[in-house]
């Protein structure tokens, strides 16, 4: 769908070199990446805003490199949304329709369509500076996909949102890519990257240093910016469940509220405090939160999971622990306590964690 | 408000403020306290005139809608790109505002003046300039487009490049872009640019006398009658002349004012 070959530009200090990536039809991809690593260069230059010094840029097998901005077909979302602030939702949503020949009422009719599927059709007479947050951004969205390009480049596009807006609008970004819209999605926030994602790139320093799936690049993370939430070792898909009965005290309560739920995947179940319904879910767990003892702990955590060292390793933030319980599971620990408890490679072990250690991501 | 020794420096510079407005004011006052209605009312049923502020007030608007086609988009250009000399190409905008009038009115016919190439092909399709409502205006335009390239330049700076960038995104063309999004987002400076041109424009004396004493603008019949039959003759000219252009300014202003609110 859209490849990128050893992309490269120069501007002043900044230097985006040797981009290479590629997207797949219908997929959401993100490109995750500090601030300052060259994320909107690249948009930028995608979608010819910045004139590329190397490199090349394919869309639908065509090279695009020297294409003019106005006919790329890659639709782009800023993260300030840019809105015309001087038209009407209305007008802005068909902008980018009126001078391509169409009817008055074919454009009207799409700006419905539009407008029913983002959910702005009660918005369409007012301007942008009276608009919310996310207002403005579903407007953004309708505008861009108006000119019904091939695919879609989102800058930061739940940055700016509140908690409520922004989980609509996930909702709606992935309504749209089930829809097969392919998206690019730019964001600092592996949050977003990982309940949206299905493949993801890091951008440091002006280079996509990994490309792959989420699970993958947290579980082998190849970047200074991925490790430094190398917490993020333990990373598993699987289910929430917040009906009582699933045991325990507490485990009911509707969605929205924070309480205590269960999160099954594969043979491990965690106890977690989460606010999300019952429903597909990623939970993740950062090492340095889980506690490893050689006996059964006598603590207040409430998951425990008894396994064996596979691996010890030492690493920049100190020595980790890999244990089998069913997954794999990392602790971070100091190499003191290495020494101390004996822990060696084949030892049985327990390791806990704490309900509200486990963060539960909407999937 | 503030008490103590601030308190004493801000009264001293609301004094000096007070100061400044009466040295406007007053001589412009002045110009009405000794008139009656009758008078004004007399004074515009002059042909002489009345025919002098019509021409006054359309040669400048003329100039200004001509020379705001060239302009505006120059300006844009100023605003947005980068290019060697930029800060050279700002400086001569600015020349205008620098030299004196009458020595721009004498470099102006130089060029415009029938000998001229210029001069002598306008003559040939039937324009005059020296002597000629072409000449008058070229004048006012010469002394008064700068006010409206840097008055559209500031406001097109200002508006956010990105806005210019989605629009293109969304396939328009960079004419359309330029039409649809630029301008009307720069509305505003563009307006008052071409206020203060038009405004700048009718009250050019020194470069217009030069290039054409007849047909005969506001500013130059006050000349001619203050000089020929002193003050008293030349009063009632003179304030039916500000009075008019007052008139204008703040009807302007309001209506300026009143777009913008309803812009939000």
């Amino acid at each position: 769908m859209l490849r990128v070959e050893g992309l490269g530009k120069r501007l002043g200090d900044f230097v985006m070199e040797d981009v290479t990536f590629e997207v797949a039809e219908g997929e959401y991809f993100v490109l995750l990446g500090a601030s300052g690593t060259g994320k909107t260069v690249l948009l930028e230059t995608l979608t010819g805003m910045l004139a590329a010094d190397s490199g090349k840029i394919f869309l639908g097998g065509r090279e695009i490199t020297r294409e003019r901005i106005q006919r790329r077909g890659i639709g782009l979302v800023f993260q300030n949304q840019a809105l015309f602030p001087h038209m009407t939702v209305r007008k802005n949503v068909a902008y980018g329709l009126s001078g391509r020949g169409l009817g008055r009422e074919r454009i009207g009719r799409r700006v419905l369509e539009l407008a029913e599927e983002m959910e702005i059709g009660a918005l369409l007479g007012r301007l942008p500076g009276t608009l919310s947050g996310g207002e403005a951004q579903r407007v953004a969205l309708a505008r861009a996909l108006a000119t019904g390009p091939s695919c879609l480049l989102l800058d930061e596009p739940l940055s700016s949102l509140d908690t409520g807006a922004r989980s609509r609008m996930r909702a709606l970004l992935r309504k749209l890519n089930r829809k097969n819209m392919t998206v690019i999605h730019v964001t600092h926030d592996y949050e977003e990257a990982i309940s949206l994602g299905t493949r993801m790139g890091i951008m440091e320093g002006g280079r996509v240093v990994q490309v792959d799936t989420p699970e993958r690049i947290f579980m082998y993370p190849r970047s200074e910016f991925v490790a430094r939430f190398t917490g993020i070792r333990n990373f598993f898909r699987g289910r929430i469940r917040r009906d009582g009965a699933a045991g325990g005290p507490g485990t009911s309560g509707a969605a929205g509220e924070p309480g205590e739920a269960l999160f099954e995947s594969g043979p491990m179940v965690f106890h977690v405090t989460t606010d999300l319904a019952s429903g597909p879910g990623t939970a993740v767990i950062r090492s340095e939160d889980v506690t490893i003892s050689a006996l059964p702990p006598q603590t207040s955590a409430r998951n425990v999971f008894e396994g064996t060292i596979i691996d010890i390793c030492r690493n920049r933030l100190g020595t980790e622990i890999v244990i089998d319980a069913g997954r794999e599971l990392a602790a971070l620990v100091t190499p003191d306590s290495v020494e101390r408890l004996g822990l060696a490679v084949g030892e049985r072990v327990y390791a806990s964690m704490k309900a509200t250690a486990i963060q539960v991501l909407e999937e | 408000m503030n008490a103590g020794r601030t308190g004493t420096a801000h009264l001293v510079f609301m004094a000096f403020g007070g100061l400044v407005l009466l040295f406007i004011i007053a001589p412009l006052a002045g110009i009405f306290i000794n008139l009656t209605p009758g008078d004004l009312v007399s004074t515009a049923r002059e042909h002489e005139v009345s025919a002098s502020i019509w021409l006054t007030l359309a040669a400048s608007m003329g100039a200004t809608a001509l020379f705001a086609i060239l302009a505006i988009p120059f300006a844009w250009i100023l605003a947005r790109r980068e290019f060697r000399f930029k800060q050279l190409v700002n400086g001569i905008v600015d020349l205008p505002i620098v030299i004196p009038h009458s020595a721009a009115g004498i470099a102006l016919i130089g060029v415009l003046s029938p000998d001229s190439f210029v001069g002598s092909a306008a003559e040939r399709i039937g324009i005059r300039f020296v002597g000629g409502v072409a000449g008058i205006m070229a004048a006012m335009a010469f002394v008064s487009v700068p006010f409206l390239v840097n008055a559209a330049r500031d406001g097109f700076a200002a508006v956010p490049v990105q806005l210019e960038k989605a629009a293109l995104n969304l396939g328009a063309s960079p004419l359309r872009v330029f039409l649809t999004i630029s301008v009307p987002a720069a509305r505003r400076s563009i307006l008052s640019g071409l206020v203060l041109m038009w405004a700048r424009g009718m009250s050019e004396f020194g470069a217009v006398i030069v290039i054409a004493y007849h047909p005969m603008i506001t500013p130059v019949l006050l000349y001619e009658r203050f000089g020929a039959f002193g003050l008293r003759y030349a009063r009632p000219v003179t304030a039916l002349f500000i009075a008019i252009c007052l008139l204008f300014f703040f009807a302007l202003r309001v209506m300026a004012g009143r777009r913008r609110d309803a812009q939000g």
